[in-house]
């Protein structure tokens, strides 16, 4: 019987998760199927577990369980390639290890039960890594979970990995979700994600925006959710509803295609309701990424991540390598813009050609981006020709800017370095309070400024982007991120040069309206994102725009930013917004 | 029985690649293959896990033995692997 109109309070019903949850939206769209949940903790197996005496039968399944787990472990090596091949075949040879093997068939033999057995054993290895600390120490983390995989094959309990693909698309439910994790899911097998922790510029909110599929963060409660239960997830509101009903399901998919065909009827390039021009732009990390941001309709790049190309590496690419990725997305945008940052590496992204200094208890605070490429200045004279050399010959309008810029000395270093290259747009990265605060005097020494909302949030708010506790603070609606943009924007304009967004901030259609009106002269954003926000701006006009950013400027939270800001974009609702 | 003494030259030890290429390699040999520190007890070199606890560092010498037809060819490879820097 269906107890959801009666309002029930038996004790049965109140052990149930509740019907809806609630969390932040940071993906648009709405998805219906299955949850999957994703389960990080596997309880340990009881001390003191026997089994029934058929000692070969039992070290059959344990055996079984290991090899499935190695297995398992090679074939997603196998489909990720690269570095991560390397990792999971290395985890895949410890499943297999022979010296665990005979542990785990003299526990069996003991009485000792499968899944119990796979613990000890794995425990005496454990015990040796993490005594010798460091390196091996590491290890700890990727032997426990070989050893979680096992015993969840043996006990009949989910696994933590998730599965690659699926009949029937499910909606990943998670505590949070790591890089391995996701590595290798597509929008056909996911249907939305939902986490109880992270925040809009987490790992699971980037990466359901690049896919282009609903997510929601930050929803308390998320993992009561029933394996298999049916989940409606909307990736705007931020709800969660469980079981809903035919006509609730149907209800959401009206509106999602309502809402595409909406997006589908605006193209061509960004403008506001009354024809001022907001070029729109994609993010990229190399040539591979420029197919989803042609078709999307970007009108150039807006950032493109030079890094991708010397992570994963022994050397540093050569600079005929350098050249051809820098030439191949310069050609994609004939006549366009093409802004490339030069490589942002530093503690936080270590590079093995580029080591560090020394220990960096603060990687975020330690030396990166334009700091670290002071420290090599070969690394930087070769990327710095390489891309004079792919800007020569092309139609596009190159500009390079540099990360992480903090002082004016800074700022005018690098726009020499870049003339005495051949390269005449220099920028800078607007991401440091310090940058924003003097922006006046920066934008002389620079044709152009480039504001990166998740780092300048960071910074603004001292709340650091890894860590999930401070989430919350890691909210670019923050009224002194507001600020900041708007100073920022406001130099560039008095001094007639550019001041793009290419933070996630300039993804959500909401607050690309507001920094239009601050006077951000561009956005780019994950190609996915790109028609939501060219229909959002064609919408309103840039009057309306300005009037959001004042009330936005004129709030004193995150949410009360967001709700002046809606109060003054009408058309918001006839995007599902 | 025939044996080895390399002094390990990568700068990881024989720990990460160097440590999975050496234990591969040993697995392939259809006898018992084992590897000691200078002076310590041996561990099965097929074992990836006791090889890796063996903590072996750049630098410190180990000890690789084996018996059986073909042990000077193995013994040789690994301690090439285990050398290499």
């Amino acid at each position: 019987m269906d107890r959801r109109e009666t309002g029930s309070t038996t004790p049965e019903s109140q052990e149930q998760a509740p019907r809806l949850l609630t969390g932040t939206g940071v993906s648009p769209g709405s998805g219906y199927g299955p949850a999957f949940l994703v389960v990080g903790d596997i309880p340990e197996p009881a001390a003191g577990s026997r089994h029934d005496g058929d000692a070969p039968a039992e070290r059959g399944r344990a055996e079984q369980a290991l090899d499935d787990v190695a297995a398992d472990l090679e074939s997603r090596g196998a489909r990720a390639g690269g570095e991560a091949e390397e990792v999971l075949g290395a985890q895949a040879m410890m499943a297999r290890d022979p010296g665990l093997a005979v542990e785990v068939g003299q526990l069996i033999d003991q009485g000792v039960a499968a899944p119990r057995a796979v613990f000890e054993a794995f425990g005496k290895y454990r015990d040796l890594l993490s005594a010798a600390g460091g390196y091996l120490g590491e290890r700890v983390a990727d032997l426990d979970d070989i050893r979680d995989r096992a015993i969840a094959l043996l006990a009949g309990l989910p696994m933590s990995g998730v599965p690659t693909s699926a009949a029937v698309p499910f909606v990943l439910v998670a505590k949070d979700l790591a890089p391995a994790d996701t590595a290798l899911l597509s929008k056909d097998v996911v249907a939305a994600f939902v986490t109880e922790q992270g925040g809009p510029t987490s790992h699971t909110a980037i990466l359901a925006r690049s896919m282009g599929v609903p997510a929601v963060v930050g929803c308390a409660g998320a993992t009561t959710i029933a394996q298999g239960a049916a989940v409606l997830v909307d990736g705007s509101s931020g709800r969660v509803r469980l079981s809903p009903d035919e006509d609730e399901v149907t209800a959401a998919r009206n509106a999602d295609e309502a809402r595409r065909a909406v997006l589908s009827a605006v193209t061509g390039p960004g403008t506001t309701a009354d024809g001022h021009a907001v070029p729109l732009l994609a993010n990229i990390g190399g040539p591979r990424d420029l197919d989803a941001a042609l078709a999307a309709g970007a009108e150039g790049v807006g950032l493109y991540r030079t890094e991708f190309l010397f992570l994963d590496r022994e050397t540093a690419p050569t600079p005929e390598e350098q050249e051809a990725a820098y030439r191949a997305v310069f050609d994609a945008f004939p006549g366009g813009r093409v802004v490339v940052r030069t490589l942002d590496a530093g503690a936080d992204k270590p590079l093995a050609f580029l080591p560090s200094p020394g220990e960096e208890p603060n990687p975020a605070l330690g030396e990166r981006g334009i700091r670290m490429f002071r420290r090599y200045p070969d690394i930087m004279a070769v990327q710095l020709g390489a891309l004079a050399r792919a800007a020569a010959g092309t139609a596009a309008k190159a500009e390079i800017m540099a990360p992480m810029v903090a002082t004016v000395e800074e700022a005018a270093w690098f726009a020499e370095a870049c003339r005495t290259a051949g390269l005449e747009n220099a920028g800078i990265m607007i991401e440091v309070p310090s940058a924003a605060i003097r922006a006046t005097d920066l934008i002389e020494e620079v044709d152009f400024f480039s504001i990166g909302t998740n780092d300048l949030t960071q910074y603004a708010l001292a709340a650091d982007r890894q860590v999930s506790e401070v989430a919350a603070l890691q909210d670019p609606w923050h009224p002194a991120v507001l600020d900041l943009i708007g100073m920022a924007a406001f130099a560039a304009t008095a001094a007639g040069k550019g001041c793009g967004v290419c933070g996630e901030a300039a993804a959500d259609p909401i607050l690309a309206c507001v920094l239009v009106g601050m006077g951000v002269t561009s956005l780019s954003m994950s190609a996915p994102a790109l028609p939501l926000v060219r229909a959002a701006l064609a919408r309103h006009t840039r009057e309306q725009c300005r009037s959001a950013a004042v009330g936005a400027r004129s709030a004193t939270s995150p949410a009360g930013a967001r709700a002046a800001a809606r109060a003054e974009l009408p058309e918001l609702g006839s995007l599902a917004l | 029985m025939a044996e080895r003494k390399v002094s390990v030259e990568s700068e990881v030890g024989l720990h990460a690649r160097p440590a999975a290429t050496f234990v591969q390699t040993a697995a392939k040999a259809p006898f018992d293959v084992t590897v000691a520190k200078a002076g310590g007890q041996p561990v099965s070199a097929k074992s990836i896990l006791s090889v890796l606890a063996l903590d072996v560092r750049q630098g410190e010498s180990i000890v690789i033995s084996a018996e059986g037809e073909g042990a000077d060819e193995v013994l040789d490879r690994l301690a090439e692997i285990a050398a290499a820097s």
